[in-house]
């Protein structure tokens, strides 16, 4: 069951050149992707195509010169800024990227007191810090303190004692150690096994494959496919898009050949569909508007040749 | 680790010590020569007005008092190893010895600076949060531009301005001076002290406030912006609790070195105020000494406000050791 919809979400920010000229930075557009209780949805992208954006879309902290569009839904209704801000914290809990998301001049353990919304906040903290290996001393440390894998089972920590349904993840897996990572995949895991929606946003495809249920590529601020991971085998014949196919052949055990070229800026995005000037499959009615996002396989792909 | 950690505060505050030695001695120095070479006669100023009834042979008994008629090195040497000893030599106008005047007009200064200090810190302080958190809003440009412009006017100016308007045209306080004039010293009360302070404090406090507020305003914004506080916004908080718990003790801890390290800019504006309502202080004595080439309370004065100062820049340093964890307690790892 759909515990969070999101459709057709576009993210802008107006901004000013040095000719008073004001232009409109087009950074998520008609984006789609939709959580369920018990699963866990991965969000692959590349840096700058929108993933952190949609976490802070979905929880409403966007900066206040954003422009949003689109209709969120939590449980079936729209998710309002009022809803949100009744909401974040409580239902939805966001685990942010970095030891730069605490307070550094806040004692861990307060922080994730803040946290807690219901019962006994202490003993909650301390409960959730065994659960970590987290020793007892780490309650009294300061964020600048903690070691990589502590600061991310604090930040964990957080959004465990929240009680909340659904988990967004931003995920910096990148230089993290090997064990560090799949201690934390195995905790969304958890969470998902104990009925909360997850969305790991994630740049490491090949993690994200481990755990996931369900895939969702992102490019250039929009979704491109969205794929149950059962897909992702062989040749990538069963995947649906030019570049998620692209991806797959670029990993390490597959072809490792890279994509040649790079994301489009928000600035100059091109004005069919965002992929093409890379697209070794374009034709001349790629160009023409972007495609429609649609259902193919069990799966959801925008690329009006996908087949 | 306790015990190094002390040992490395102990020894911050060595090394401050020997800044400090050395540069008194280098101010003492540059400060007689430039005394020396002024134009201010100091026999001259000695006997002031009464400069047509001296004759040349009087003249020269003064100067030999004095030592003035040794060549200059000896004079300063003279006088730094009285330093040394503690004796800071006697002041000639006031014909008592310089440590006195300065203790007994240092307490005064003194009274004036806190009250200017604190009073300039927390409004200043609260101006710049109310600024930052309005931010755009009318609030908020009233403040910067009350920061920018008024509180740049010179201090002597603004000091005669608030004793035209409370004392002169509405009277609700004294014109001048540390006590009421023509009443005895053990007669003087507190209220009457204080009603003598009130206007020059308001003096430095209206001017001392920007530096703190615009910083206040532009560190809070930038936490505002940040990814902590970001966070602190996805997990449900707001309003006043979100700056109570995120913003103040990041934006409290510069903004009290900030203070801390404004001493120079206090006792500046102190010379100036007391000027202007001819309150008993430290600045009062310093201009008087300077017109009057009153050299040993200059030289006095000058010492005493470099230590004064570099205290202020001490306790800043060390309020940030202490009250910073990041520099408090060591890693743990
Ligand atoms: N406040 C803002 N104003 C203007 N543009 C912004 C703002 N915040 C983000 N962007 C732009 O939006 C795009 C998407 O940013 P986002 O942070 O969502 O990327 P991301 O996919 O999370 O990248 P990463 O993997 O590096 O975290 C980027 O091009 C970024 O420059
Ligand atoms: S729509 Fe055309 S350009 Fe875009 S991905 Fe599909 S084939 Fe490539
Ligand atoms: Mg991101």
């Amino acid at each position: 069951m759909s515990i969070l919809e999101v459709e057709n979400l576009s993210v802008s920010f107006k901004q000013y050149t040095d000719g008073f000229k004001e232009i409109n930075h087009k950074v998520i557009s008609s984006l789609n992707v939709t959580l369920e209780a018990g699963k866990i949805l991965a969000v692959v992208g590349a840096s700058g195509s929108g993933k952190s954006l949609l976490a802070h879309a979905i929880l409403g902290i966007l900066p206040s010169n954003a422009n949003v569009s689109g209709i969120i839904k939590y449980e079936g209704k729209e998710l309002t800024p009022i809803r949100q801000t009744a909401l974040r914290g409580k239902e939805i809990a966001l685990v942010p990227q970095s030891v730069n998301f605490l307070d550094p001049l806040m004692r861990v353990g307060n922080q994730v007191r803040t946290s807690v919304k219901n019962g006994d906040a202490v003993s909650a903290q301390r409960k959730v810090f065994e659960r970590y290996r987290l020793g007892k001393e780490v309650e009294d440390m300061y964020p600048f303190q903690l070691s990589g894998g502590m600061a991310r089972r604090t930040l964990l920590s957080t959004a465990m004692v929240s009680d909340a349904k659904v988990i967004i993840a931003d995920e910096p897996t990148p230089g993290l150690d090997p064990v560090v990572i799949k201690e934390a995949l195995d905790n969304f895991r958890e969470f998902a096994d104990n009925g909360c929606a997850v969305m790991l946003i994630t740049h490491d495809i090949e993690s994200a494959l481990q755990i996931a249920d369900k895939i969702a590529v992102f490019y250039a601020g929009t979704t491109v496919e969205i794929a149950p991971v059962e897909d992702f085998v062989g040749n990538g014949e069963a995947i649906r898009h030019p570049y998620t196919k692209a991806l797959w052949r670029a990993l390490p055990q597959n072809e490792f050949r890279p994509i040649p070229g790079s994301q489009p800026h928000p600035s100059s995005l091109p004005p069919g569909c965002l992929f093409e000037p890379r697209c070794e499959m374009a034709t001349a009615e790629c160009r023409q508007a972007p495609p429609k996002m649609r259902e193919l396989r069990d799966g959801m792909v925008r690329c009006i040749h996908a087949t | 680790m306790y015990k190094s950690k002390g040992r490395k505060l102990g020894l911050f505050i060595l090394m401050k010590g020997v800044r400090m030695a050395t540069l008194l001695v280098a101010i003492c120095f540059i400060s007689f020569l430039l005394v020396k070479n002024s134009p201010i006669d100091p026999i001259q100023a000695y006997i002031g007005a009464d400069m047509l009834k001296v004759g040349p042979e009087q003249r020269e008994k003064i100067a030999e008092y004095w030592g003035l008629d040794q060549p200059v090195m000896v004079q300063f040497l003279s006088w730094g190893s009285a330093v040394l000893k503690g004796d800071l030599g006697t002041s000639m106008i006031f014909r008592r010895p310089v440590s006195e005047i300065i203790g007994e007009r240092f307490l005064n200064s003194l009274v004036l600076m806190i009250a200017a200090w604190l009073l300039s810190g927390v409004i200043g302080f609260i101006m710049g949060v109310v600024a930052a958190m309005k931010k755009g809003t009318w609030i908020d440009r009233m403040i910067k531009w009350y920061c920018f412009t008024l509180a740049s006017t010179p201090t002597f100016w603004m000091g005669l301005l608030i004793l035209i308007v409370f004392a002169v045209w509405l009277g609700w306080f004294p014109v001048g001076m540390g006590v009421p004039a023509g009443v005895l010293s053990e007669n003087v009360t507190m209220v009457d002290r204080i009603q003598h302070l009130i206007l020059p404090v308001l003096t430095i406090s209206i001017l001392g406030v920007a530096n703190v507020a615009l910083h206040t305003r532009q560190k809070l914004i930038d936490v505002l912006a940040s990814d902590y506080v970001l966070f602190a916004r996805a997990r449900g908080e707001q309003g006043f609790v979100l700056f109570w718990r995120h913003g103040l003790r990041n934006v409290a801890l510069p903004a009290i070195t900030l203070q801390f390290a404004a001493f120079s800019e206090l006792f500046g504006g102190a010379v100036l105020a007391e000027q202007v309502f001819s309150y008993p202080g430290l600045g009062q004595a310093t201009v008087e000494a300077g017109l009057r080439g009153d050299v040993p309370l200059l030289l006095g004065l000058v010492i005493f406000s470099t230590i004064f100062v570099f205290v202020g820049n001490l306790l800043a340093d060390l309020s940030y050791h202490l009250l910073d964890p990041r520099m408090r307690e060591v890693r743990k790892l």
